[in-house]
């Protein structure tokens, strides 16, 4: 069994990962060098380590998910955790249990790290006030996706050796997007330019205050951009009449060759998934390795979710 | 009753424009008999119970326009005990009650009933509301002429707004010929669905949906419009934003008579306070930009908002225990709203006339009751307070059942030494 020794924790990191809001931009860099020693170990043949051996994860989702669920097992696994995964969604809630009372339960089991995905805004900071182990956030309403934020980065950063002085676009529905507020904040710290576009129903109010340009144009907004992320139009989000129909959204803010033309010539597609595709992205543009990273974002979601762990379970 | 005579005391009835130092003298029957500086000790007989204050303030007993008690279905929130005792030591003599309890009261048995319940429980002089329309469903409205003929003062639906144009013409119709005051809250509720706080970037950062200053505004321009056709009495519960003031300001320079409201934390605290999802903030109307804050004390001071309420609304720690979109909204401030206003005048934001003014004889006027003055005749409800006295506010020594202040920790300087109602001390530092 191969072994890292753990000997760059920081002393003085935060206990929890709630949100890049709330994140150094050492702690990120952090994160992101120990990530990459995880990628080659996932690639090669023996990929377990016993780094976490003894500790307990929890991994605790309110509301269904599918890789960053899957990501966040197979990462407490890999570094040799002993992982449980529940799914809340028709458990304790239905039964009436609030957050803080499922939090006391978990809470006396004495598990080492717990992993939260929750509908509502602000549900792990409410967690890790009650809990004493560390809570990372996997996901919560529409406020931060942190761990997602820290792939894209690596991802990035993977292909194109850096972040600082790249110029990100974002494009869909930002107003719904934990995905586009985490990854605001990240790629501001780590030095690029960000873009959002969106239509105007899906645009939050004020986001410039965030330090981002807002576009309600592909051709103005992708404009000289390197790295072009997609949202997934969260048609689940959607209560109330935001637009007129998918047709009418692909045809000015769907991704396509074509307009993919209006950012710089090595412009690199991203995709948090899971993909509508031919609502917000051509499926053969989605498919082309040449310009799609899809595939290595959710291959280093795994690596940076184990340098999550690993920095954050003591 | 002993005839009491309150000595050295600096006086201020914005109702008679009394600033002045001065003596008051309590008749024995708990009314006021005389008032200001020509009064002296020597014009009482040596029996009457001296009282000598010492320079500091004597106020009229705070009116306050919305407060919410328990009572019934809430008691484990607030009961009429517990929100006599937290009014008293925070200097309120009279205060108007919410009718969203359990059962709503919005008929006339539950009027006996509240009534009855406020007369053997309560130490302060309580003003019920009924319900505006039947079961605050904003359809069918309720029997203003009955329920008021059974001492209901005023009609709203708290926490909502009547979002039927046709309802609220036919009630606002209706109302103009009882001459029955409307408490309208003003939210459309298509523009603030599922928000929980100002729309804007803090809600973007929290992640959480906005409030946008236009669900207000645009039922304050219906009324407004509807106002005109239907002359009634209306009252604008509270405002919360810059946006609404300049349509106040119109109409209000156009001649039409209502009247507005503005709750305390609006005054005192913005959108920037909720910090890290701090739910004891969540507040309806919601806590906006600093700009707005600054606008209502201006639109204070101008006269465009008449009134200051505590808005007053227990809530348990289960219902605040929750991730922010599920928390209850509201905030307890009975205790604390003479004192936080008084924060105004000590930054020089306000005249202390003016909040003095805006917290007694203004909503005394709007609810068409003799308190907030202390004329001759009048019930001798008084307050009397150290202006510059510090303090600092400990959610666990206020009187509340509840405890979810949105100003925990907060310095004041201003405290209330002694209140008393009908002329017989009920508190007593």
């Amino acid at each position: 069994m191969a072994v890292i020794k753990n000997t760059t924790a920081i002393k003085s990191s935060p206990k929890h990962l709630l949100g890049i809001q709330n994140l150094s931009i050492l702690q990120a860099k952090k994160i992101l060098e120990e990530a990459k020693s995880f990628i080659k170990l996932n690639r090669s043949k023996s990929k377990k380590l016993d780094l976490l051996r003894g500790k307990t994860q929890i991994n605790l989702f309110f509301e269904p998910s599918t890789r960053t669920q899957s990501s966040f097992d197979l990462a407490g696994k890999r570094l040799g955790a002993d992982v449980m995964t529940m799914n809340m969604g028709n458990s304790a809630l239905k039964k009436g249990e609030t957050l803080i009372d499922t939090a006391m339960t978990l809470n006396a089991m004495h598990p080492d790290l717990i992993v939260i995905r929750h509908q509502d805004s602000g549900a792990p900071n409410l967690l890790s006030q009650k809990v004493n182990c560390p809570v990372i956030n996997a996901g919560d309403g529409r406020r931060e996706h942190p761990t997602q934020a820290l792939l894209d980065a690596l991802t990035i950063i993977n292909r194109k050796n850096k972040i600082e002085g790249l110029k990100i676009a974002i494009c869909g529905d930002i107003l719904h997007s934990r995905v586009a507020r985490s990854n605001i904040y990240l790629m501001n710290m780590l030095g690029a330019e960000v873009n959002v576009i969106a239509p105007k129903t899906l645009m939050p109010n004020s986001i410039e205050k965030l330090g981002v340009k807002a576009f309600t144009n592909m051709k103005k907004g992708l404009d000289g951009c390197d790295i072009v992320m997609m949202l997934r139009l969260q048609n689940e989000r959607m209560q109330g009449s935001f637009l007129p129909s998918k047709r009418e959204y692909y045809e000015y803010f769907g991704l396509t060759p074509e307009k993919l033309k209006y950012a710089n010539k090595d412009a690199l597609i991203m995709h948090p998934g899971p993909m509508n595709r031919g609502v917000e992205i051509d499926t053969k543009l989605a498919d082309d390795i040449n310009v799609s990273l899809v595939k290595e974002q959710v291959e280093l979601g795994v690596a940076v979710r184990m340098a999550c762990l690993k920095m954050y379970c003591k | 009753m002993k005839e009491k005579i309150f000595i050295n005391a600096k006086i201020i009835d914005p109702s008679q424009n009394i600033d002045e130092k001065g003596c008051l003298i309590i008749d024995n029957n708990g009314k006021v008999k005389a008032i200001g500086k020509d009064i002296k000790k020597n014009d009482v007989s040596p029996s009457v119970e001296i009282i000598d204050l010492k320079n500091n303030l004597l106020i009229p007993g705070i009116v306050d326009m919305k407060a919410f008690v328990g009572e019934p279905g809430f008691e484990y929130k607030e009961n009429f005990r517990t929100l006599s005792q937290a009014a008293l030591a925070g200097g309120v003599t009279s205060i108007v009650t919410m009718p969203n309890t359990n059962p709503i009261i919005d008929n006339v048995s539950m009027v006996d009933f509240i009534i009855r319940r406020g007369r053997d429980k309560a130490s302060v002089n309580l003003f019920p509301c009924a319900a505006l329309t039947k079961q605050m469903e904003g359809k069918l409205m309720t029997e203003f002429g009955l329920l008021s003929d059974k001492g209901i003062i005023g009609f709203s639906d708290v926490k909502k707004t009547v979002q039927n144009t046709e309802t609220m013409a036919r009630i606002m119709n209706y109302a103009s010929d009882l001459g029955v005051l409307i408490m309208q809250h003003t939210e459309d509720f298509e523009l603030s669905k599922n928000g929980c706080i100002n729309e804007g970037e803090i809600s973007n950062r929290l992640g959480l949906e906005g409030i946008s200053q236009v669900a207000e505004k645009i039922i304050i321009e219906r009324d407004l419009t509807l106002l005109s056709e239907y002359p009634c009495r209306y009252h604008i519960n509270k405002i919360s934003s810059k946006k609404s003031l300049e349509v106040i300001e119109k109409n209000k320079k156009n001649g039409k008579k209502f009247s507005v409201g503005v709750s305390i934390n609006n005054l005192s605290l913005n959108e920037n306070d909720i910090g890290d999802f701090k739910t004891f903030l969540k507040l309806s109307p919601p806590l906006r930009l600093e700009d707005d804050r600054v606008a209502l004390v201006e639109g204070i001071k101008n006269g465009l908002i008449d009134v200051i309420v505590s808005d007053h609304t227990p809530e348990d720690e289960e219902s605040k225990r929750l991730p922010f979109a599920q928390a209850a909204t509201g905030a307890i401030g009975i205790e604390t709203l003479l004192p936080l206003a008084l924060e105004m005048y000590h930054n020089n934001s306000l005249p202390l006339n003016k909040i003095i003014e805006t917290l007694t004889i203004n909503p005394s006027k709007i609810l068409k009751i003799n308190k907030g003055t202390l004329k001759p005749g009048s019930d001798a409800d008084i307050c009397v307070l150290d202006l510059e006295a510090p303090w600092v506010v400990k959610a666990d020594s206020l009187k509340s059942k509840s405890k979810n202040t949105a100003i925990e920790n907060r310095k004041l300087q201003g405290k209330i030494l002694m209140t008393f109602l009908n002329g017989e001390l009920v508190f007593n530092q």
